[in-house]
């Protein structure tokens, strides 16, 4: 029962939204579109992908009582690395097959990179936050090797049908980040290593003593985290096809935003990769409601931050109640 | 077959910074023995274990599983060698299911790397079912008692097919039914050939259950005797060095005005109607077993509950004591049952966790002065016999006994005028026992009103002037020390109302 309650906070939120933005939508929206439109709420899901299926990963790793702050710096050093590989001499002749290579290069790119995260964080026992603020900085500082304050573009039409493609309406990134989330779900409740991430982030000492070999355990994660960050890149840049060496900054926070707000624990041992998916829909409604009504960005993300704050003291509050209350 | 030990540990050393741990010490368990462990506080038992169960890895010396030359490399390693460890301190995941902490570290798969859900589950049940535990394996640690859990660790040595299995004090936080129950799983263990080491410092559960008794004193081992050929006495003299001193009989302090009453104080279904006073001077007992609502009153006055209904008078007077700060305000001090969750902060040194409720009075000028601090620490680690290699060591690497004797101290230290301690000597070896037993005995001679909370029948008979048994929340009976006996006593948490007899 608890954990339904647990999700179903944040949903009752998603509702509430929605509600407030039709209602509020009638008198202060300049378009007469309505805001429940079903173009506007496809339009919603796709603008969520690239954030949310990072949140997925991240969902993970703190569920693993870590977090990982590079993973903007990850998502645009693999758009890079997917952009301008696909222009290498040596896949020349390959024609539209090169496509492909990009993409799996890419997400080799971003596993390697969270292995990196890992192996630093299991070997030296360096708290996961330090070690990936400084990768974050490192990563990002690779980016900028690349090609300067510059942008790398490669626009291949190919590639942006395939990224534009849908399926009754359903555009390619909504399909991504939805099958990501059904995975990474059966993924943390179904098998053992899900579990076993459970375990660690709740008590470490007794995941040890348990026999759980925790270090490996991290470091599948975080080699998750980085694949996901990179399949979020290879997304979005194959649509667009130019990279901003500043793309990403601060996408390590909107994720978190969005995995906190979902009731993940920073403390690690308890979240839900739904309740997640949740969050994620929540800020984006969030935005484009508030865009709605005619609020700039400023006063987005004013609200964000203020609504971000209510949310938890709301669910902090209903999950006390179930438990046997005890006065602090 | 049978004269290869289960296990074999031979000069076993490990250091800690600043501690000697083991000092060499050798110990073997055969198959089908139940084989006790002795020691006081500090005395390397635990470290002991934590060699064996893969946890530390020795300085020196050797392991042999069946003879056969062993190394522990991790807790994984002595599972798969066949070694289970039931910890002394909880080791569990709180939001995790019973089934999921019985089985972690191993849970039943299916392909894919699937949790096989109905195995986990049907094998739990039937574990929890042979241990008498009425609760589902589906429901989250978290929300069990201590017993509970207790029984959850418990469970652990029941999944694998172990050769030896440890339990470092499984019946600290256990009542005397679940105590039975434990017992039948070790005599299974010990007819089905399993070695097993059991670490307790109740002596009445020792005879009960072992075979062979081994001391350890100051990280060496002192000598093994057979448990029929042996008594308390000697046991002791093995532990400690001398007899037990012979604790002062009970001198009833002079009774002054009464320092706290209560009159029909409830809290929701957890105690309902509840009355009694304390004297000045005077120690209240109070007895039930686990769950009969008597922590929750200690909480409810200490302020961390609010009660439904009733009054709470200090000298006479009524007040409302909405939390710890206000009761600590109005002289009452906690000494809580679980001193790990709520009594602790682990990973601060002896000396400011001491001294933590007064840390605000203790300064010069605008900083904390440490002198005050280190004063107070001192004046408790010679009274309560800490063992610590000094105060600035980490409460989390002290020993079991010694981390309860620093939460004893802490509120000790507060000189309160109403003093509660809740199981005060849980995990405590016999002899700081008696020390702390004639520490609660001098507080009431010095005018302290004191509640003792304990599930020892021994323990409440030895400190107090009163003895108020409760049962499901309420209160059945008080007695005076004259004529309170165990068989009364056992009748009154039972819920049996017997009238006065003249
Ligand atoms: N991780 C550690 N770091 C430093 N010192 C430690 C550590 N673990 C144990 N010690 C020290 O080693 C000594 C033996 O401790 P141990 O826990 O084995 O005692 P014990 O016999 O189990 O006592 P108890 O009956 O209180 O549980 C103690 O002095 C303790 O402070
Ligand atoms: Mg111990």
């Amino acid at each position: 029962m608890k954990p339904y309650l647990k999700q179903s906070a944040i949903w009752g939120f998603v509702v509430l939204e929605l509600i407030f933005f039709s209602v509020a939508g009638e008198f202060l929206s300049l378009s007469d579109k309505a805001f429940m439109d079903l173009d506007n709420m496809l339009l919603l899901f796709k603008q969520s992908a690239p954030i949310g299926i990072i949140a997925l990963g991240m969902t993970v790793v703190m569920i693993n009582g870590n977090i990982d702050l590079s993973v903007g710096a990850i998502f645009a050093l693999c758009a890079i690395i997917m952009l301008d590989s696909m222009k290498w001499p040596i896949f020349a002749g390959l024609g539209d097959w090169v496509i492909l290579v990009g993409w799996l290069l890419a997400l080799l790119s971003g596993m390697v990179l969270g292995l990196i995260n890992g192996l630093i964080v299991w070997k030296t026992g360096v708290d996961a936050f330090i070690v990936t603020l400084g990768s974050m900085l490192g990563y990002r500082g690779l980016v900028f090797m690349y090609n300067g304050e510059n942008p790398t573009s490669n626009l291949n039409w190919t590639m942006v049908d395939i990224a534009e493609a849908d399926i009754l309406g359903i555009e390619t990134p909504t399909i991504v980040f939805v099958i990501c989330t059904i995975l990474v779900w059966l993924l943390m409740t179904r098998t053992v290593h899900g579990r076993n991430a459970y375990a660690i982030g709740d008590n470490r000492e007794a995941a040890v003593n348990a026999g759980i070999r925790v270090g490996p355990h991290m470091v599948w994660n975080f080699v998750l985290i980085g694949f996901l960050a990179a399949l979020s890149a290879v997304v979005f840049y194959s649509a667009s096809g130019s990279v901003n060496p500043n793309d990403g900054t601060l996408y390590e926070l909107w994720v978190i935003t969005a995995v906190v707000l979902g009731g993940t624990k920073l403390t690690g041992g308890s979240g839900s990769v739904i309740a997640t998916f949740g969050g994620v829909i929540a800020i984006q409604l969030l935005r484009k409601g508030l865009g709605h009504i005619g609020a700039d960005t400023a006063m987005v993300n004013l609200v964000i931050g203020l609504i971000l704050i209510a949310v938890l003291f709301l669910d902090r509050q209903l999950n006390r109640k179930g438990k046997e209350e005890l006065r602090t | 077959m049978t004269d290869i030990p289960a296990l074999r540990l031979q000069d076993i050393v490990k250091t800690f910074p600043g501690v000697r741990a083991l000092d060499g010490v050798s110990f073997q368990v055969m198959p089908g023995e139940v084989h006790a462990l002795l020691g006081e506080n500090g005395a390397g038992k635990s470290t002991l274990m934590k060699v064996l169960g893969g946890i530390h890895q020795p300085d020196e010396g050797k392991i042999f599983i069946a003879e056969q030359p062993a190394i522990m490399k991790s807790p994984l390693d002595a599972k798969s060698k066949g070694v289970v460890f039931i910890h002394q301190e909880l080791s569990l995941a709180d939001e995790l299911s019973a089934a999921e902490n019985i089985y972690l570290g191993e849970l039943p798969r299916k392909s894919f790397g699937r949790v096989d859900w109905k195995t986990l589950y049907e094998k739990s049940d039937a574990i929890l079912a042979r241990l008498k535990c009425s609760f589902d394996s589906r429901k989250l640690v978290g929300d069990l008692s201590i017993a509970n859990k207790q029984m959850v660790e418990i469970a652990r040595a029941l999944t694998v097919d172990a050769k030896a299995v440890i339990f470092d004090e499984p019946t600290a936080s256990l009542t005397d039914a679940e105590k039975v129950v434990l017992f039948d799983v070790i005599n299974d263990l010990r007819s089905d050939g399993v070695g097993v080491v059991y670490i307790s410092h109740r002596m009445d559960e020792i005879f009960t259950i072992s075979d062979k008794i081994s001391v350890l004193r100051d990280g060496s081992y002192r000598g093994s005797l057979v448990t029929a050929d042996t008594d308390e006495d000697e046991v002791t003299k093995l532990m400690i060095g001398r007899s037990l001193d012979s604790e002062n009989p009970i001198v009833p302090a002079k009774k002054g005005p009464i320092a706290l009453e209560v009159q029909g104080l409830s809290c929701g279904d957890l105690f309902q109607n509840v009355s009694f006073k304390v004297h000045e001077g005077e120690v209240v007992g109070f007895y039930g077993l686990v769950g009969a609502g008597r922590t929750e009153i200690a909480e409810t006055l200490f302020g961390l509950r609010a009660p439904s209904a009733g009054k709470i008078l200090l000298e006479g007077k009524e007040v409302k004591i909405a939390s710890p700060i206000e009761a600590i305000g109005h002289g009452i001090s906690l000494v809580p049952e679980d001193r790990k969750g709520q009594g602790l902060v682990l990973g601060m040194n002896c000396k400011d966790n001491m001294t933590l409720p007064q840390i605000s009075d203790l300064t010069a000028g605008p900083f904390v002065s440490d002198g005050a601090e280190v004063a107070i620490f001192d004046q408790y680690r010679d009274r309560l016999q800490i063992k610590t290699p000094g105060w600035r060591q980490k409460v989390g690497n002290l020993s079991g006994g010694n981390q309860q004797k620093i939460v004893i101290g802490k509120w000790l230290s507060m000189a309160p005028k109403v003093l509660i301690v809740d199981e005060p000597t849980r995990g405590i070896d016999v002899g700081s026992k008696a020390e702390i037993h004639n520490l609660i005995r001098d507080l009431a001679s010095q005018g302290y009103a004191v509640i003792v909370i304990s599930s020892e029948m021994p323990e409440v008979l030895r400190v107090s002037d009163r003895v108020v048994a409760m049962f499901h929340g309420e209160i059945i009976r008080e007695f005076t020390s004259d004529e309170v006996n165990e068989d009364n006593l056992v009748q009154a948490i039972s819920g049996i109302r017997t009238t006065k007899v003249a």
